[in-house]
């Protein structure tokens, strides 16, 4: 089997793992880094994704997209009330969220496969061979919708996506593979953009989640905008200036923001700095930890609740739980350890890195597909009931939150009217009551053969597969006859339009095989410099200066040449500088064989 | 010789019956329990078969939680998606719905009360979902007690009024506790006479009566109990 490689596409930040020799690998770029930031930015040349994306967040506010998964699997209306915090054009067309980007608009699922691309690529960069199958991870809390969403988007990416697993389930298999341990485990994944808490239960190789829940709009994000809107007010009142209506510095006043956070998770107190615009000077502040507490202990508690309800969910109390494992950026704050370790009464467990760990899992899940891991098994849950709408606006469970995947049910739908020919089915996923109050996932109109009200019996089956993903079969009892439903999404792209997406990212193809490109450019440019620095610092004193100057201007060409979008341009570069460094490595060359062959040159030798 | 027969239990059946004892694929005749010995594909699991024979235990009440958990975890192993990816795609849509089937049976069969509700179902033939109502004895009360939790309800908490009415609430809240705890150590007893009526085997017409009379005050139990239950429930959550 091809390989499989595990994906964490998260909100600020994605990566891919493979495994190696039984254990989970990260793949890191040329220079080590192991996360891609989650942002695609369009610039003059082209669209670029990750870290150079993510300097265009202040220079190009517009159009650089970023924390793109809270709109996955969204209609316009659900985020309506953050929209203000979002320098780039978000609308809606044919229930599905468009955003802008110069010319074009894109769907979520379509900037989430970008990312997904950028991570295909370091991939096949780094193991030298092409992927085309993965394990994606998304929110236990992620609805069918966003489930579906991501599935789009590695579909559009050129993936086969073999299965959406769970992030904190992911978390426990790595961290299963690596403590070797059994017992019930309490996962608390807190990151930018969402929060999930997933109760398991660890025996003999089966990772059984007992109960989940979450919030799926709570995250690191959440804590940056209370201090945005802190420093908002106040450089208002003492800069009379308002710097919300400048999309651009609302960036700068954000990345500040979450700057200080971070900083704050190891200093007591720090500097904010941040440039006003129109020459209204700058604004100052020392922020300490105590006032960013006191600011956002509110959100962090919002995170309590739905562990509480995930523990009774389960039948257990905190002390039955033996271990609780961190995972997410945002669990490096102290209060929110503090607040976790309360609430079990025991110090959450911090061994594993919690930026990386969920993308180790996915390569341990993705190895247990291919049939390497045989030992370990995954017994996962659907987080939120699903059910249809009945009469008077009232919704009927058909399969319980926290049931195990794969899960069915089966419904038998008659007619009232003689010669009614269909029956409207409307599915939802929530827990509540009213049918206005969940979450509408699609609507269908079950074909029925005309004849006396009563008299059809058709059986129609609900199928949440082990992704957590609904499909939906009818069968005619009377004939036994089976129908396929087209079941149309109330929040999503439909079949047809993914494939146009498919189509459309075929075309860019060659823009892969120009982004490949510049990665190989890329990687041999920095050999390229390395060497010749070494050459220079050993043995430039054996070349004139002019020579020595000569080399050091195209060495800054080569790495400015790096840095651009151009593969062309890189080699072009590094030929010049492989031109001016030529005599430099012949000297160097006869230099170190003068030294061991006494006194020939390299003509003679050679 | 077929090892289903020598099984210890009178009535312990054929672990996983099969849609037909004839193999899907090759078309040979399916003798082993999940797989067709010739060809070794997958069987799908008939639709007849009831949640009991499909975890390999026999129709009782008192069942081993570990060893249930035990067979559920051993029957993953053999049915769930994730180890059939290299498979067919018909393999794979059997794998899926089996997973699906036993993870059914085992949410049912784990929890005693759904347990029993579906071995009621079972035995007596009915389709329909127990329906819940009160206990005779405890009508007048709980018309009662519906009256007061919506006065409570339209009352303004904090007011004298409002702590009066919580604290009747709450004593009625611990007296149904009481009462439902009564009610399921009942329950334990009906299904250890079930069981008892099962092991001795026995079809004599006083082995029927008894039959009868267990299955009889198993479903008023389970209905009051449920009742009760979602009044408790609803309680705790207005007073919380
Ligand atoms: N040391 C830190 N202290 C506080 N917050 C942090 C720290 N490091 C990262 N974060 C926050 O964690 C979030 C990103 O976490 P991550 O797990 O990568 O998110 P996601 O899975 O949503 O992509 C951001 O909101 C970031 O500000
Ligand atoms: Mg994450």
């Amino acid at each position: 089997m091809a390989r499989i490689v595990g994906i964490d596409l998260g909100t600020t930040n994605s990566l891919v793992a493979y495994m190696k020799d039984g254990q989970p690998c990260v793949v890191p770029d040329r220079k080590g880094r192991t996360m891609v930031p989650s942002v695609v930015a369009l610039t003059d040349n082209g669209l670029i994704v990750g870290d150079s994306a993510k300097e265009h967040l202040t220079r190009n506010p517009e159009r650089t997209v970023y924390s793109v998964k809270r709109f996955m699997g969204k209609g316009l209306a659900d985020v309506q009330n953050e929209l203000a915090y979002f320098p780039y054009n978000v609308a809606e067309t044919g229930g599905v969220i468009r955003i802008r980007l110069g010319q074009k608009s894109y769907s979520p699922p379509q900037i989430s496969a970008m990312i997904l691309k950028e991570l295909k690529l370091r991939a096949e960069a780094y193991l030298g061979e092409s992927i085309t199958k993965a394990v994606i991870t998304v929110p236990a809390y992620f609805n069918d919708s966003q489930r579906q969403a991501t599935k789009d988007a590695g579909l559009i990416a050129g993936l086969e996506v073999l299965r959406i697993i769970n992030e904190p389930t992911a978390a426990s298999l790595a961290y299963g593979l690596q403590e070797k341990t059994q017992g019930t485990i309490a996962v608390y994944d807190f990151g930018g953009g969402t929060f999930d808490i997933s109760i398991l239960k660890l025996k003999e190789g089966i990772f059984e989640v007992l109960a989940t829940n979450g919030d799926t709009h709570l995250g690191g994000d959440d804590l940056d905008r209370l201090l945005v809107d802190l420093f908002i007010a106040e450089i208002r009142d003492r800069h009379g200036i308002d710097v919300g209506s400048y999309p651009d510095y609302m960036q700068t006043v954000r990345l500040e923001a979450e700057g200080a956070k971070i900083r704050l998770s190891d200093d007591l107190k720090t500097e904010i700095t941040i440039e006003l615009p129109e020459d209204k000077g700058r604004f100052t502040r020392e922020l300490t930890r105590d006032q960013l507490e006191s600011l956002v202990v509110g959100v962090i508690e919002r995170t309590l609740a739905p562990c509480r309800i995930a523990l009774k969910d389960a039948g257990l109390t905190p002390k039955d739980i033996d271990e609780v494992v961190l995972v997410g950026g945002s669990t490096r704050i102290p209060l929110v350890r503090q607040r976790v370790e309360t609430l079990f009464g025991k110090q959450p467990h911090c061994h594993l890195n919690p930026d990386e760990v969920v993308a180790l899992g996915a390569a341990v899940q993705a190895d247990i597909l291919s049939g390497g891991t045989t030992d370990m098994l995954l017994l996962d849950v659907t987080p939120l009931s699903l059910g249809i709408e009945t009469m008077g606006g009232v919704m009927s469970s058909l399969i319980r939150r926290n049931t195990t995947i794969p899960a069915s049910a089966k419904e038998m739908f008659t007619t009232y009217v003689d010669g009614q020919t269909g029956v409207d089915i409307h599915i939802l996923q929530g827990e509540r009551e009213l049918v206005k109050d969940n979450r509408s996932l699609a609507r269908f109109r079950l074909k029925v053969p005309p004849l006396p009200a009563g008299v059809p019996r058709i059986e129609v089956t609900f199928l949440i597969d082990a992704n957590g993903i609904l499909s939906v079969t009818a069968t005619d009892m009377r004939t036994g006859q089976s129908q396929s439903i087209e079941v149309k999404p109330s929040y999503g792209l439909s079949d047809t339009e993914v494939e146009r997406m498919i189509e459309d990212s075929f075309k860019f193809a060659a823009e892969d095989v120009n982004a490949r490109k510049l990665i190989e450019a890329r990687l041999d440019a920095e050999a390229l410099i390395k060497t010749t620095e070494k050459s220079l610092a050993e043995a430039g004193r054996l070349v004139t200066h002019e020579e020595a100057d000569g080399i050091r201007t195209a060495l800054s060409q080569v790495a400015a040449a790096k840095d651009g979008m151009d593969p062309r341009v890189i080699r072009a570069r590094m030929a010049d500088l492989e031109q001016a460094a030529k005599n430099l490595n012949v000297v160097m060359l006869n230099d170190s064989l003068k030294k061991s062959l006494h006194g020939k040159t390299v003509s003679e030798v050679t | 010789m077929d090892n289903n027969q020598t099984s210890t239990h009178p009535d312990t059946r054929r672990q996983l019956q099969m849609a037909r004892s004839m193999c899907w694929h090759c078309q040979s005749e399916v003798t082993g329990e999940y797989f067709c010995e010739r060809c070794v594909k997958v069987q799908p699991v008939s639709k007849e078969t009831d949640y009991f024979t499909c975890l390999g235990f026999p129709r009782r009440l008192t069942l081993d939680p570990q060893k249930l958990e035990a067979k559920f975890y051993e029957l993953s192993r053999t049915f769930h998606p994730d180890f059939y990816q290299a498979k067919s795609k018909a393999e794979q849509t059997i794998s899926l719905s089996n997973a699906a089937v036993l993870n059914t049976a085992y949410r049912t069969l784990r929890d005693p009360i759904r347990r029993a509700e579906y071995l009621l179902a079972l035995e007596t033939g009915s389709v329909k979902d127990i329906r819940t109502s009160p206990p005779a004895d405890l009508f007048e009360e709980i018309l009662a007690l519906q009256d007061t939790l919506e006065e409570y309800r339209t009352s303004d908490r904090d007011s004298d009024q409002g702590h009066r009415l919580r604290a009747t609430l709450q004593t009625e809240q611990e007296a149904l506790e009481r009462r439902k705890e009564e009610m399921e150590s009942q329950l334990r007893q009906l299904f250890a006479d079930w069981d008892k009526l099962q092991d001795a085997g026995e079809a004599t017409s006083l082995a029927r009566v008894e039959r009868d009379r267990i299955l009889k005050q198993m479903r008023d139990l389970l209905s009051h109990r449920t009742y009760i239950n979602n009044i408790v429930n609803d309680l705790a959550a207005t007073i919380a």
